[in-house]
């Protein structure tokens, strides 16, 4: 299942290249908005990340399902003799996977574009952005599982996501901040716990919620 | 009309009136804030009252799972829409109260912060009812609401952690330390009306679905020529 979906985007390339291209039209955006290499961009410079991370995994997961329903594949995977507890986790990973990788181009692009200090700990940043990509694409499998059930798909995901996604958010602001600054690397390590905290929770709950919203 | 609503809706208006007359009569006037500081005793209990309201919302959203049985969606659904009902009375009598006390409408402090994420969270809720039907949509809703008051304990929590380790200008906390015997009793008495509101609006709104769900039902089978 999980090698099914990194196949069809492979050929495909769709959801990774409007992620991409997303991302950059937004990043150009706030290229006008703040001044590159200003004081301003560096302190907002976290913020901007997730933004990006959170409106360009809301395409990608968008996509991912409505792929599922088009030509009415939910159905035939049903009817796979695979167990069906088995859809979430390679859904899910499936989507992390995407959004790490679209990051993995992103970042360096950001870096060129704004002059974007990324600072010392490298490895801690990618670890909370890797957190950070995993709780939100554990909401948002469930989540885009429901929405491709309604009549405003496109509308009703980011209105389910957002505000529920709002602890991640924070969390994930906060110890990126910090850790790009190299200040506060002790209060940078109480809030990755919180993001590790919260992601147990939501992963979790997303876990066991899944089979209640699986069906043709 | 069947007995138990009119004995609740009986103690429910002489436990408003009482919450009523002892907010404007009995209740002594707070020395800095004045007369204002009376929004308080709607304020809080309506803040409670929904809160009580969504975790209906998210019980009945865990029995609907577990069960299939539609009244524990019904149920749900019903305490969703008085929750946000009353939870908009707090949003909107929390303003009128800050401007005078602390010269802004708005705070982005933690409690301000997750009553507006929550209140967020179950227009969604609601809207995403209305938007899809039937059985459906009342196993998305309940798996909705049970992610969406899980979250409410997580943002309260982040948010109060992002502004304590940030140094932020407080513009006064609640008066929630040592309040006055009157104001304190006061306090009690408008919660007790308030909970008995919330049990009444939700036991009407509860009658009121499962009579459109039933008369849905019933006309489909008409039309259907099955009566």
């Amino acid at each position: 299942m999980l090698y099914k979906d990194i196949l069809v985007e492979l050929r495909s390339k769709e959801i990774l290249n409007g992620m991409l291209l997303f991302s950059l039209v937004i990043a150009v955006i706030f290229g006008f908005i703040f001044e590159p290499g200003s004081e301003e961009l560096k302190t907002a410079g976290s913020g901007i990340l997730w933004i990006l991370l959170v409106f360009s995994g809301n395409i990608g997961l968008a996509r991912s399902f409505n792929r599922e329903y088009e030509n009415a594949m939910m159905q035939g995977l049903l009817l796979c003799p695979i167990d069906r507890s088995a859809i979430f986790p390679a859904k899910w990973i499936g989507n992390m996977i995407f959004i790490s990788f679209e990051l993995l181009i992103l970042i360096p692009l950001l870096v060129v574009l704004f002059d974007l200090p990324l600072g010392e700990h490298r490895l801690g940043l990618a670890a909370v952005l890797l957190l950070g990509v995993a709780g939100y694409s554990a909401v948002g499998t469930l989540f885009s599982t429901i929405a491709a059930h309604c009549r405003a798909r496109e509308v009703m995901l980011p209105l389910l996501l957002f505000p529920v996604i709002v602890p991640i958010l924070l969390a994930g602001v906060k110890a990126s901040a910090l850790l790009m600054t190299d200040a506060g690397l002790k209060e940078a390590g109480s809030w990755i716990k919180i993001l590790a905290a919260v992601d147990i929770i939501f992963i979790t709950a997303s876990f066991l919620l899944y089979e209640h919203i699986v069906e043709e | 009309m069947k007995k138990s609503l009119v004995i609740l809706a009986a103690f429910t208006y002489i436990g408003m009136t009482a919450a009523l007359y002892a907010a404007f009569l009995y209740a002594p006037t707070e020395r800095t804030m004045g007369e204002i500081q009376r929004i308080f005793y709607f304020h809080v209990p309506a803040a409670w009252v929904s809160f009580l309201a969504f975790a209906v919302v998210f019980v009945g959203g865990i029995a609907f799972l577990r069960t299939g049985k539609s009244h524990w969606d019904v149920l749900a659904y019903s305490a969703g829409e008085v929750g946000v009902f009353f939870l908009t009375l707090v949003l909107v009598s929390g303003p009128l109260w800050a401007k005078p006390v602390w010269n802004v409408f708005w705070t982005w402090d933690a409690r301000l912060t997750t009553s507006l994420v929550l209140w967020l969270i179950f227009i969604v809720y609601l809207m995403l009812r209305s938007s899809l039907p039937g059985e459906k949509g009342a196993r998305f809703a309940a798996v909705f609401g049970i992610i969406g008051f899980l979250d409410v304990p997580l943002v309260y929590m982040s948010i109060r952690w992002w502004r304590t380790l940030h140094p932020a200008p407080v513009l006064g906390g609640k008066s929630g330390s040592g309040l006055e015997a009157p104001m304190l009793a006061t306090l009690m008495i408008a919660l007790f009306g308030f909970t008995l509101l919330l049990i009444l609006l939700l036991y009407i709104n509860y009658k009121i679905s499962r009579a459109e769900k039933d008369l849905e039902l019933f006309d489909k089978e008409w039309r259907n020529g099955e009566i």
